[in-house]
């Protein structure tokens, strides 16, 4: 039987990947997923402990977080390709307009 | 890997079996609904999103990209790695105060029906929301991803 000190670890590592992605990369796709992957290990932790305690709310907040990152992602590349329409780049560095 | 690879189509393939791989551990903790929503949203149509833009987009200028290691960076990736200590710190050897439980109770509130008993007596109106914003988001991606009229 794992522990619930397992999954959070796993959550843990895998959220700070996220953030090590969105931190260090330039590429704004690569920055994409590394936010879905910090929902994901949000989402993980949040089943461990909705199982765990045997409470239904943690898997309905799954369920939200889920509908969300889907709209997100939608928007999300939406806008990228806006953006790549009109500066032909995805290098976060260039992408510099809203800078006064 | 999905960080560290230079092309954005193979980060997006880890991506994906990295899904499955979480919805494999859902399954281990009996959420069985949160599973094959797992797999069928993440892992079908969120994921077919990227590759299509990817492809879309058809990043040639890789080289363009090149990583440059800049203090910045690796001063970014030590202070994620602080972060990542106190975490694993915190879940893994402090005993903090939880109520008591195992995974045995969460054996019949993973089943669908269970949830969508809940999902649309207690949850119904955060439901209805929900689709507002999908709506929200649908018109949003259109109206970025359009061309200009003029």
């Amino acid at each position: 039987m794992m522990t619930i000190q397992a999954y959070l670890l796993l959550s843990a590592i895998t959220f700070i990947l996220g953030v090590i992605g969105v931190l260090t990369r330039r590429n704004a796709i690569i920055v994409f997923m590394s936010i879905e992957l910090m929902l994901n290990s949000v989402n993980l932790s949040l089943v461990a402990f909705s199982a765990y305690l045997g409470d239904v709310r943690g898997q309905m907040l799954v369920f939200f977080v889920m509908t969300v990152a889907a709209a997100e992602a939608a928007v999300g590349l939406a806008i990228i390709i806006a953006l790549f329409r009109n500066k032909r780049t995805v290098n976060l560095d260039e992408i510099n307009i809203l800078k006064w | 890997m999905v960080i560290t690879r230079r092309n954005p189509v193979i980060s997006a393939l880890f991506l994906i079996l990295n899904f499955f791989c979480l919805a494999g551990l859902y399954l281990t903790l009996h959420a069985q609904f949160i599973a094959v929503i797992q797999v069928l949203v993440y892992a079908g149509a969120i994921m077919v999103l990227f590759l299509f833009v990817i492809m879309l987009l058809n990043l040639g200028d890789e080289e363009r990209l090149k990583e440059k290691l800049s203090f910045k960076r690796i001063f970014a990736a030590g202070l994620s790695f602080g972060l990542l200590l106190e975490l694993v710190y915190i879940a893994g050897f402090i005993d903090v105060p939880m109520p008591a439980g195992d995974f045995s109770k969460g054996v019949e509130i993973g089943t669908v029906e269970y949830i969508g008993k809940e999902l649309f007596t207690t949850y119904l109106f955060p439901f209805e929301i929900t689709s507002v914003l999908l709506l929200a988001a649908m018109v949003g991606a259109v109206v970025l991803a359009k061309r200009k009229m003029d």
